[in-house]
């Protein structure tokens, strides 16, 4: 479904993504590992199209359509979904209504009427479920005030109210305490299918014991230098990020 | 040139010579003030001279003053305006044309066209409680001369402000309201102020509301626009909020291109008193509001707020002021500005702090948003603070809008434009959150709504009346 082939991406003139090649299929769920400062944020940005970062090379296809060529809303409408790391606070603007926008913007890219009221109320208490999400929180403004894992639970429930084909999730894991993170990892494995698939960007192995991943890479100085099976994350959790490192900078 | 018959039908009169500033209006006062008064009441009558003298004096205020330096009336002013001085009515029914249709909006309904209170038949209005007085300033002067004595040009009279001295000069007639010790009004009053006639013209009308102590009541302003001629409306509206009463004033602007809007709001607050004010311009051509709120007794509470929506080369001025002379009030105060295109936005806020109000707590905002690089704000936070035990503060913000915000909606499919709407209509919310009759709160969300989408870009009409 999505192919990445040697992208380079700058922000404010500073290259992060040197040539970064993956290909996901559906049904696959990617784990992508790698010290602070790699560039894995920088992939997920890029890919959802945030306009700070600027592809200089490179090509990403999803379905067949050149990626970059499209909006960000119209990359979330073909099904690509970000979890972000940094969820955004909007004072002003309800939970309620801004989904009710998104999913209603949705369906008309698919050329479907809007969600009647009710429709649309059943959705969000049968997702707000799904994520143990407080009944109080929908009823705010988005994300404003709300906990870390409040937060984070709440990407998850928007990603289950968008229904998408290619999910990321960056860092969903961080500032969760055991409890959320197992219902976080709950909503995403439940939300599972063989015609979608995930890209789970995290530097602990902790999260992967949940969400099992079929392929384990490691994202290092921009590109994907290494890859395996989820053993690969144990071999990183135990070891650190120093041999990969220095595999790179040995290597011709 | 003489022009005696220049609002058609009305035999009204003009400025002799199509107006350069003030000289006009001088020489108009000199050879007609004797109509003038006969057409008004003695109470009003009784500061009418002084206040020509000081206008005299001061003329009509430039952006040289401090005080007007966001608001330059130069070109407003150049224009001959025809001033009804001989009270020739004016051929319009409000109750007929303008049919109110805020759902669920149960109000008192009254009419100011263009200067003058329009007579009240409106049968929703005989079942106010008993004691509260709403009519025509001037008329209610004649029947209850001492009342209106008591506090008529209390306010007014004091302040050394060119456009308040030429409203004590010209203005004839008002709205009055009065609401007698411990009444409360189940229903918010509504005032609309219709623009109408067939040549540009001005209308100069003062405003008196006396709330006893306990009383309690709610006020809706609207001003209106009929007809695409250029008007220019200059109003003084006194407030007096005696002890423990409660006074809500909402003032909605929606009015075309080429109005000009020149309102006074000028309140005192008693012991244990609470004012809301909320001042909404929603469309409009040139405005200025000054408001200055003086609290006057202990224990007060004040929440001034307002926000302004302008795009093509509109321009709106808040001139605020909030006083606090005695100990132990609270006042915050909240304005919202999202600027497009050419358009001109002022604030100043002032606060003062007298040495021994002490434990006042007094905040300031005002947050601006521009559209374009085009658009303009210049805003003024200005405390002058003699009290030292307080807990005052203020900020003022120009941005634009939250471009991670932004990000955030697109990336769950909302489209670019929809996502700034959501945006902008989020920074309006709190202002809009401080309105406290359901009915209007609702209203003003579709107006401001519908606003932002652009689908208001011309007056439709008195928003609540339309
Ligand atoms: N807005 C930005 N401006 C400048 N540099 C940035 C910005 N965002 C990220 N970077 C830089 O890009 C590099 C990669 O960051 P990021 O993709 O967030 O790493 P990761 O998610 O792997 O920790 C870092 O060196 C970071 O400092
Ligand atoms: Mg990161």
């Amino acid at each position: 479904m999505l192919q990445i082939k040697n992208l380079h991406a700058n922000i404010n003139g500073k290259e992060i993504l040197k040539g970064l090649d993956l290909t996901v299929r559906p049904g696959e769920i990617h784990a992508i590992m790698g010290p602070n400062g790699a560039g894995k944020s920088t992939l997920a940005s890029v890919l959802t199209g945030n306009q700070a970062f600027e592809v200089t090379k490179g090509e990403v296809t999803f379905y067949g359509k050149n990626l970059l060529e499209l909006s960000p809303e119209n990359r979330s409408h073909e099904g690509i979904f970000l979890s972000f790391q940094y969820p955004v606070e909007i004072p002003g603007v309800s939970m309620v209504n801004f989904m009710r926008s998104a999913l209603n913007e949705h369906r008309k890219y698919k050329n479907l009427e809007p969600l009647s009221a009710t429709d649309f109320l059943r959705t969000m208490r049968e997702k707000k479920e799904l994520v143990e999400m407080d009944n109080k929180l929908a009823n705010r403004s988005v994300n404003e005030g709300f906990s870390g894992g409040e937060k984070k639970r709440n990407e998850i429930f928007q990603m289950a109210m968008l229904d998408p084909r290619l999910s990321i999730l960056d860092e969903t894991d961080s500032g969760l305490d055991i409890d959320a993170l197992r219902i976080v990892a709950n909503g995403v494995n439940k939300l599972k299918r063989p015609d979608n698939a995930s890209i789970v960007i995290t530097h602990y192995q902790r999260l992967l014991d949940y969400i099992v991943p079929d392929f384990v890479h490691v994202l290092y100085n921009g590109r994907i230098v290494k890859s395996g099976g989820k053993e690969l994350a144990y071999e990183l959790e135990e070891r650190g990020y120093d041999w990969i490192k220095k595999e790179v900078e040995e290597a011709p | 040139m003489e022009n005696e018959n220049l609002i058609d039908g009305t035999n009204s009169k003009s400025p002799s010579f199509g107006g350069v500033g003030e000289s006009p209006y001088i020489d108009l006062y000199k050879s007609h003030h004797e109509s003038i008064k006969k057409h008004s009441t003695v109470v009003m009558n009784h500061i009418r001279d002084d206040a020509f003298a000081l206008f005299e004096e001061l003329h009509f205020p430039t952006v040289a003053l401090e005080n007007y330096k966001y608001t330059d009336l130069k070109a407003a002013l150049s224009i001959d305006y025809g001033l009804n001085i001989n009270r020739i009515p004016i051929p319009v029914n409000p109750y007929e044309v303008f049919t109110c249709d805020v759902p669920g909006i149960q109000s008192y309904l009254y009419f100011v066209v263009n200067d003058a209170f329009y007579p009240v038949n409106d049968a929703r209005n005989k079942t106010l409680p008993k004691g509260v007085i709403i009519g025509s300033l001037n008329q209610i002067a004649e029947n209850h001369p001492e009342l209106v004595k008591q506090y008529f040009g209390k306010l007014s009279t004091t302040k050394k402000d060119g456009l308040i001295a030429f409203n004590g000069a010209f203005a004839q007639d008002g709205f009055f309201m009065f609401v007698p010790k411990n009444v409360v009004l189940d229903k918010p009053v509504q005032l609309v102020n219709i623009m109408r006639s067939d040549v540009d013209s001005m209308a100069n009308s003062h405003n008196l509301i006396i709330f006893e102590e306990g009383a309690k009541a709610q006020l809706l302003v609207c001003d209106h626009t009929v007809d695409d001629v250029r008007f220019l409306s200059n109003r003084v509206t006194e407030v007096f909020v005696g002890e423990n009463a409660t006074y809500e004033h909402y003032k909605l602007e929606n009015t075309h291109t080429k109005t000009t809007n020149l309102s006074t709001l000028l309140i005192d607050q008693q012991r244990s008193s609470t004012v809301l004010a909320n001042i909404i311009t929603l469309h409009n051509g040139q405005t200025r509001n000054t408001i200055e709120i003086d609290i006057d007794g202990e224990n007060c509470e004040t929440n001034l707020c307002g926000m302004v929506i302008a795009d093509k080369n509109q321009q709106v001025d808040n001139f605020t002021s909030i006083i606090h002379n005695k100990p132990n009030c609270h006042s915050t105060e909240l304005f919202k500005y999202v600027l497009d295109d050419m358009s001109k936005g002022g604030f100043t806020g002032k606060l003062y702090v007298a040495k021994n109000a002490q434990k006042t707590a007094a905040f300031q905002t005002n947050r601006n948003i521009l559209l374009s690089k085009t658009a303009k704000m210049r805003t003024k936070p200005q405390l002058e603070i003699y009290a030292d035990d307080v807990k005052c503060s203020h900020g003022a913000t120009i941005g634009s809008l939250d471009e991670t915000a932004k990000f955030y909606m697109q990336s769950r499919g909302i489209s670019e434009k929809e996502a700034r709407l959501l945006l902008m209509f989020a920074f309006t919310n709190d202002v809009i959150e401080n309105i406290r009759i359901e009915a209007l709160k609702d209203r003003i969300k579709i107006l401001v709504e519908k606003r932002l989408r652009g689908e208001l870009s011309k007056c439709e009409g008195c928003v609540i009346c339309q």
